[in-house]
């Protein structure tokens, strides 16, 4: 495990103020999902799940197919479409186009694919002013930090630590009613929409038979952020393509439910091409960015490659126990919880943080609740044994391969199993039937003064049941 | 099919919690079983499978073929280690058409404890007494895996004397998740004191699981923390008497 990822672990659990602003906003909203998934509300549930991870399936399985599709519809719309290899190819084309248009300022709706590639710092960098416009986004990009959460971006955020920023940061009386520093960040907002040249989102779902780009949301800033400057440009995974309009009635009915507990979120915005004539709104340019960034390499693998059904609902974080204790600063990409542990190492490679895969208890409750049935747990342990692999390759990690192969050779002999089991249990204290809390420093190493670091040992038994069995 | 049933305890059971190997044999003999112990068992794998030494759980997982070959019906104290075996084996052995056609008779030959005397023995009342207020920790593996949820409260629901008081949540793991514990051992830590706070919330003074592992962490937790709660596996609720 890297220092830094065991630290913020750390950093986090003996945090107790932050430990019960995590639990709570997740708690919420797991209730508020199970109650709007509940069998009297949604007797389909489990349908939607099942037709959900089948139109994802059959999707993905024909990717290729399914983009040039969407490609066709968007440039029959007078759109364009844009393929990005990675974060370098997304900031040089906004970049070029900021360029040629003469554009300053940008307004950006919320994307994690966008935080994915950096796009605001890299834009920043190069003199643009790409501002934030969901209200959670906009806290973090004052403060100076990355999401949170997938779908709850400032969830660590207290209402006292964003007056504190507001205050600082824009020069306004200090406010602690939620709803008047609701209205200073509109205030703001409202300038930078009517003064931006280009609008950038994300996007939901990319359909492929209407080469419409679909946009969930609740607070309007999307809708704002697409159809008030002069040039939209979205920026989606390549995964986020379906096929069909009408595949929609699945995802829409799951999408909000397992996000936020909403049966519907507030806005559902449906955009195809640039403004026509005749019309009253609407961009003048119309862009969909695809961006690859690790995706493609995720295909070749049949039983991981369900990790890009994802629709980034987050409901795998709020139900998952670890992600509620560590939050989502501890993982080490943007993506965090059960979902982000399953693609950040097949997006970024699983040297980027090896012990990844290995942070949950396989407790399986994010499979349970993903809407379009990942089977979160089977690619964990799938990705545990990528990375004993590449241990084994470079000669890392040896003390525990050569303990496993004791493991298995051990396991395999059962008299020598038994032996072992004696042995062991003739230096264990017996602690007179009570619960052990120290050993004695020379036995208290390795998984031992872990496992007493948190909690008691049971004593050691008189006999194994082998030997209680053969006495009976 | 005879009355015959092997047994799989568990080399947690048999290393560290005997008393729950023998309390399940004494509640299956008392329902007219015969119990016999294949001694070649040791371990189902999972150790290995779950830390990603994938060819070292192969190894092991082939071991378990070969003991409970001949067996007819295999019962288990744990649900995690049955889900090993019924869950997990075939992704080992995709390669191996002959060994997997292995696993999958065996599949349909383990049983988890409780889902075994409900659904095989068909009995709920075992004819066993407790006088006390018990939770019960479903394990995730029996849970979500095994889909098992009512078999093991219809099993406390017949016990005299004891009164079952669900937790809030009850179905967030204790944080064990094997290596897990000693790996993030600080957070697997903390995993267990979230949970032990529902169970002090139902003011039980004992914990039920089907999972030797689970309890092992629980009651780890508890006693570190010097409360006075104790755990029980369900066999050894449904031996009392």
């Amino acid at each position: 495990m890297s220092v830094e990822f065991d630290q913020k672990i750390h950093d986090t659990l003996a945090n107790a103020s932050l430990q019960l602003a995590i639990y709570t906003a997740t708690g919420r909203l797991k209730e508020k999902r199970i109650e709007v998934t509940a069998e009297n509300v949604l007797p389909d549930y489990q349908e939607l799940r099942t037709q959900a991870n089948a139109l994802k399936k059959h999707t993905i399985d024909n990717l290729d197919h399914y983009l040039e599709e969407f490609e066709r519809n968007v440039e029959a719309y007078g759109g364009k479409v844009v393929y990005c290899k990675d974060a370098t190819e997304v900031s040089d084309f906004v970049l070029d186009l900021a360029k040629r248009r003469g554009s300053k300022l940008i307004v950006k709706s919320k994307s994690m694919t966008t935080e994915e590639v950096d796009l605001n710092e890299r834009l920043e960098h190069h003199g643009l002013e790409s501002v934030e416009t969901d209200l959670g986004e906009y806290i973090l990009q004052l403060a100076h930090e990355k999401p949170y959460h997938i779908v709850a971006p400032a969830l660590h955020k207290t209402r006292y630590d964003v007056a504190d920023l507001f205050t600082k940061a824009l020069h306004v009386a200090r406010e602690t009613v939620p709803e008047k520093l609701t209205l200073i960040a509109r205030g703001v907002l409202r300038e930078k929409f009517l003064k931006a040249d280009i609008g950038i989102s994300g996007a939901n779902f990319l359909i492929a038979d209407s080469g419409a780009v679909v946009l969930v949301e609740n607070e309007g800033n999307a809708r704002l952020t697409t159809s008030a400057p002069k040039i939209h440009v979205a920026v989606a995974g390549i995964e986020k393509v379906i096929p069909r309009a009408r595949d929609l009635a699945v995802f829409l009915k799951l999408l909000a439910r397992s996000a936020t507990g909403q049966l519907l979120s507030v806005y559902t915005s449906f955009l195809a091409g640039p403004r026509r004539v005749g019309e009253v709104d609407g961009p003048e340019e119309f862009y969909v960015v695809l961006l690859d960034n690790g995706r493609t390499r995720l295909l070749p693998d049949r039983s991981k490659r369900e990790s890009l059904y994802c629709i980034r609902c987050g409901a795998c974080l709020n139900t998952c126990p670890v992600y509620r204790k560590i939050g989502g600063h501890s993982f080490p990409w943007v993506y965090s919880g059960p979902i982000g542990a399953i693609i950040t190492p097949q997006f970024m490679g699983i040297s980027h943080e090896p012990a990844l895969p290995f942070a949950s208890s396989l407790c399986g409750a994010c499979g349970e609740v993903c809407p379009v049935k990942i089977d979160i747990p089977k690619v964990l342990l799938e990705l545990r044994g990528d990375v004993k692999k590449m241990e084994a390759r470079e000669g890392q990690n040896r003390m525990e391969k050569l303990a496993f192969r004791v493991f298995a050779w051990v396991m395999t002999h059962p008299r020598i199993y038994e032996m072992a089991g004696r042995l062991a249990a003739s230096v264990a204290p017996a602690g007179d039937g009570k619960w052990i809390g120290s050993l004695p420093a020379p036995m208290s190493v390795g998984p031992m003064k872990a496992w007493l670091s948190e909690r008691d040992l049971p004593p050691s038994p008189s006999k194994s049941f082998r030997e209680m069995w053969r006495n009976r | 099919m005879g009355n015959q049933v092997s047994l799989f305890v568990t080399c947690m059971v048999d290393q560290l919690f005997p008393k729950v190997g023998m309390a399940m044999a004494d509640v299956l003999e008392r329902l007219g079983y015969r119990v016999d112990f294949p001694e070649g068992q040791t371990c189902c794998g999972q150790p290995a499978f779950n830390s990603g030494y994938r060819a070292e759980a192969r190894t092991v997982a082939r071991h378990f073929l070969k003991t409970f070959e001949a067996s007819e019906r295999i019962v288990v104290p744990s649900g995690s280690c049955t889900a090993m075996v019924t869950h997990h084996f075939a992704e080992l052995f995709q390669k191996e058409p002959e060994t997997l056609a292995l696993v999958h008779a065996m599949e349909k030959k383990v049983y988890e404890f409780a889902t075994f005397l409900t659904e095989v023995a068909g009995v709920e009342d075992v004819g066993a007494r407790m006088e006390d207020v018990v939770t019960f920790h479903d394990g995730c593996h029996g849970l979500r895996e095994l889909g098992i949820k009512s078999a093991p409260r219809r099993l406390l629901a017949h016990v005299k004397g004891l009164e079952l008081r669900e937790m809030v949540p009850a179905e967030e793991c204790c944080g064990f998740g094997g290596t897990f514990a000693v790996k993030f051992a600080e957070l697997s830590g903390a995993m267990a004191r979230t949970k032990i706070e529902a169970i002090l919330g139902t003011g039980a003074n004992t914990v039920v699981s089907l999972d030797p592992s689970c309890l092992m962490q629980i009651q780890g937790a508890l006693s570190r923390a010097g409360l006075n709660v104790r755990t029980m596996h369900l066999a050894e609720v449904l031996a009392s008497r």
